[in-house]
C-alpha cells in the first residue's frame, strides 16, 4: 500500500482513539487540529495518548516523538515512520 | 555526607564521593517496565573516567565550556562528572528547545564541546543554521550503528585508557552556565560558581538530607537548576541513589514509585496536579463503606499531623495510599511554578509531606523551602540557612519585591553587564517577584513585578522571546505582555501571555488575520503559546531608537481597559 494511504489510515485510527480516550465526538476532530486545544489536554495527557497509540499500533514511541508536535497529521507521520 | 567545607570545586567532591561509597548504587535507569542501567559508584567511575581521559586527550583545556543536551539519563551525569574532572565549565541546555534555539545558545555560550542525544543531534544537524557552529568535538549518544553523525563521534566509543589529570578549580570559578531564558532575544546565561553549588548543597541537605539507600526520582530535566542539585550533586555527595526514567508518562512514573521505593521526588505543579487527579478519581470510585473508612482515616491523620509530619504513623493509618507511593516516601518536593494551596493540603492530609519551595536559576536553585514545622500550604516556606531575604518598598499590605543575598547567588549573566547591573544591586539579587513575610517568617508570593510568566511545568517564558513568531502579521504594530504585568492580580495562578494588536486606521480585524495569528501561535511549543489578544487603538509609545516603551504602554492599557478586554485566542 502506498505510504500516503497508510498514513491516512493511521491518522484515521489516531482520531478514533483520541476521541474515545478524551470523550470528544469523533466528528469534531480534524487532522490539522491542535490537539492540545481541541481535546483540552495538557502535555502529560498527550503523553498518555501516546501510550494508548503504542498499544494499538504495537510499536514503541519514545516521548521525544511528541516533542514539537501538536497536530494529529504530524503525529500520524511520526508513527507511520516507525511501523 | 561529605564535609563540603573541605572542597573548592564540584569535581573534587564528586571524585571523593565515588571513592567513599564504591559499592552503593548511585544510578538506576528505567524505560517503561524495563531496567536499562544500574550502576554503583564504582561502576560510574569506570564509565566516566575513560571519557574524561579521552576529552583531555582531545585538547579539552581547563575552563573550556562543554554543553550537554540530553534527557535525564545516566550518560548525562557521567558526562558532567567527566567535564568537572578536567576543569571544564558545564553548559546544560534544555532538550525541549528547538534545534535553532540550541544552536543560538551554543553560539552564545561559546561551548567548544557538545554531548548530545542522537535524535536531538539529528535535528541540530538538519538545521539551516548548523554550518555556523564553532564546536570542536561533538559526542552523540545512542546513535544507531549505521548512521553518519555529521562530524560527531559516538559517545560510547569515545574512551581512552588511564586516569585523566584531575584539574581543581577555585571556589569562585565558573562551574556552570545555566540559561534561565532568552532564546528569542537576549540570552540570560547565569554564571554559577563552584561555591554557589557547594553552598546550596550544604543548605538544602540540612532540611532534606540524603544518605546511602535514599532513592531520589529524577523527573525534572537535569538541565534545570533544581534537578541538577537534588538529582545529581546532592545525592552523590551523600552516597544516595538517583533513579532516571526514560519516559515521563504518568502510568510509568506511578509504577516507578512502587518498584524503586522512592524516598524523595521533586515534581513541577503540573505533575503534582496530575497525581492529585488520579488519586481523587480512585477515591471517588471506592464503594461507600470503603470511602467512609478512608475519610475517617484522613481525618484522624490530619489531627495527628497538625504540628509536624509523622510519616510512620500516616503509613499505618493510610496503608493503601502510601503503598501506591512505594511505602518509603519521605517527601514530595515541589516548586518552579505556582501551585494552589488546596493541592498541597490534599497530599499533606494523606500523610505525604509535601514541601513547597521557591527559587530562581540566578540563585543557583532554591531560596526558600517549607520546613514542615509545621506544614503550611499557603506559603513557599522559610529562607534556607545562609539565605537573607528582604522585601523592597513594601506597600500598605507589606507586599514588595523580594530581594535575596546569599553565597548561592550567581556572579553575573554571561556577556551582559547591563542586565547583571539591573539584577544584582549592592549584592542583592532583585527577583522581580512580589512577596511578603508572615509573622512566622514564611514567605508568601503575590505575583510578579517583571513581564514574564512561569508555566505549570516550571518554564519561564518571556514575551520578548516569542514576539518574532508573529513578525509580519497584518497589523500596524504588536507586542506581547504577561497579562498579570498589565493588570496585577496578586496571584501567580492562571498566568498567560497576551498579544496587544494595534491596527491601522480604518483597518478591521478580519478572520484571515486572526487565522494567521492562530496558525503562528500553534507553531510554538504548547507552553510558549499566547492565550489571548487585545485590540488597542493608539500607537505604541517608543524610545528615540524606536524600541517599545513597555512600561508606559502597559500603564496606558491598564488605565484604559480592564482585563475583560482580553479575547481568547
Amino acid at each position: 500500500m502506498p505510504t500516503e494511504k497508510k498514513t491516512l489510515e493511521t491518522l484515521d485510527e489516531i482520531l478514533e482513539l483520541a476521541a474515545a480516550q478524551f470523550k470528544v465526538p469523533r466528528e469534531k476532530l480534524s487532522p490539522d487540529d491542535d490537539f492540545f486545544k481541541t481535546l483540552r489536554i495538557d502535555s502529560l495527557q498527550a503523553l498518555s495518548l501516546l501510550t494508548r497509540l503504542e498499544r494499538h499500533f504495537n510499536v514503541e514511541l519514545p516521548d521525544y516523538e511528541l516533542q514539537g508536535v501538536s497536530d494529529f497529521r504530524t503525529l500520524a507521520e511520526r508513527i507511520q515512520a516507525r511501523l | 555526607m561529605l564535609d563540603l567545607d573541605q572542597y573548592t570545586c564540584l569535581g573534587a567532591a564528586l571524585r571523593d564521593a565515588l571513592d567513599r561509597w564504591p559499592n552503593e548504587t548511585c544510578l538506576i535507569e528505567a524505560d517503561r517496565d524495563r531496567e536499562r542501567t544500574r550502576l554503583t559508584y564504582s561502576d560510574f567511575k569506570q564509565t566516566a573516567t575513560p571519557l574524561a581521559r579521552a576529552l583531555q586527550d582531545a585538547e579539552f583545556n581547563p575552563g573550556d565550556r562543554a554543553a550537554i543536551i540530553m534527557t535525564n539519563q545516566s550518560k548525562w551525569l557521567a558526562s558532567a562528572y567527566a567535564i568537572f574532572q578536567i576543569g571544564g565549565v558545564l553548559v546544560p541546555l534544555d532538550y525541549k528547545l528547538t534545534a535553532e534555539e540550541h544552536l543560538q545558545l551554543l553560539a552564545h555560550s561559546r561551548a567548544k564541546f557538545l554531548i548530545v542525544e542522537y535524535h536531538l543531534w539529528r535535528a541540530i544537524a538538519q538545521s539551516p543554521e548548523f554550518k555556523n557552529h564553532n564546536l570542536k568535538i561533538v559526542l552523540v549518544t545512542e546513535a544507531p550503528p549505521t548512521v553518519q553523525l555529521s562530524g560527531g563521534y559516538r559517545w560510547e566509543e569515545f574512551r581512552r585508557k588511564g586516569d585523566p589529570n584531575f584539574v581543581a578549580r577555585a571556589k569562585e570559578d565558573a562551574a556552570c552556565i545555566v540559561y534561565s531564558s532568552g532564546t528569542g532575544g537576549r540570552p540570560k546565561g547565569c554564571v554559577l560558581s563552584h561555591e554557589n553549588y557547594l553552598e546550596q548543597c550544604k543548605a538544602l541537605t540540612v532540611w532534606f538530607p540524603f544518605w546511602p539507600s535514599v532513592r531520589y526520582l529524577s523527573i525534572l530535566p537535569t538541565n534545570h537548576a533544581i534537578d541538577f542539585m537534588v538529582g545529581f550533586i546532592g545525592p552523590f555527595v551523600c552516597g544516595a541513589c538517583v533513579v532516571h526514567l526514560r519516559t515521563l508518562r504518568p502510568e510509568y512514573v506511578r509504577d516507578a514509585f512502587v518498584r524503586y521505593k522512592m524516598t524523595y521526588v521533586t515534581l513541577v505543579p503540573m505533575i503534582v496536579k496530575n497525581l492529585e487527579r488520579g488519586l481523587r478519581a480512585n477515591f471517588d470510585a471506592l464503594p461507600g463503606w470503603k470511602r467512609f473508612l478512608l475519610d475517617r482515616a484522613i481525618s484522624v491523620n490530619k489531627t495527628l499531623t497538625r504540628k509536624q509530619p509523622k510519616v510512620e504513623l500516616s503509613r499505618k493509618l493510610l496503608p493503601g495510599v502510601h503503598r501506591a507511593f512505594g511505602g518509603e516516601l519521605l517527601a514530595l518536593i515541589t516548586g518552579g511554578a505556582f501551585i494552589d494551596a488546596a493541592t498541597l493540603q490534599f497530599f499533606y492530609d494523606l500523610g505525604i509531606p509535601i514541601a513547597n519551595g521557591y527559587g530562581l536559576t540566578e540563585a543557583c536553585t532554591v531560596l526558600t523551602v517549607n520546613d514542615l514545622k509545621p506544614f503550611r500550604a499557603d506559603t513557599v516556606g522559610k529562607p534556607l540557612p545562609g539565605v537573607e531575604l528582604r522585601i523592597l518598598n513594601p506597600d500598605g499590605e507589606g507586599i514588595g519585591e523580594v530581594a535575596a543575598k546569599s553565597k548561592t547567588i550567581m556572579s553575573h549573566y554571561l556577556d551582559d553587564p547591563e542586565m547583571t547591573a539591573e539584577t544584582i544591586v549592592d549584592g542583592w539579587l532583585l527577583t522581580g517577584d512580589l512577596g511578603r513575610f508572615d509573622d512566622s517568617g514564611h514567605l508568601q508570593l503575590f505575583g510578579r513585578k517583571k513581564n514574564m510568566i512561569v508555566t505549570a511545568g516550571g518554564k519561564n517564558i518571556y514575551p520578548e522571546d516569542i514576539e518574532a513568531t508573529f513578525d509580519g502579521i497584518a497589523v500596524k504594530e504588536y507586542c506581547i505582555f504577561a497579562a498579570n504585568y498589565i493588570w496585577p492580580q496578586k496571584t501567580l495562578s492562571g498566568e498567560k501571555l497576551i498579544l496587544i494588536l494595534r491596527l491601522d486606521i480604518n483597518q478591521n480585524f478580519i478572520d484571515t488575520t486572526k487565522s494567521d495569528i492562530e496558525s503562528r501561535n500553534q507553531s510554538l511549543p504548547d507552553f510558549k503559546r499566547v492565550g489571548g489578544y487585545v485590540l488597542w487603538d493608539k500607537d505604541f509609545p517608543r524610545t528615540a531608537s524606536m524600541k517599545i516603551k513597555r512600561n508606559d504602554l502597559a500603564e496606558e492599557i491598564r488605565n484604559s481597559l480592564d482585563n475583560s478586554a482580553v479575547k481568547e485566542l
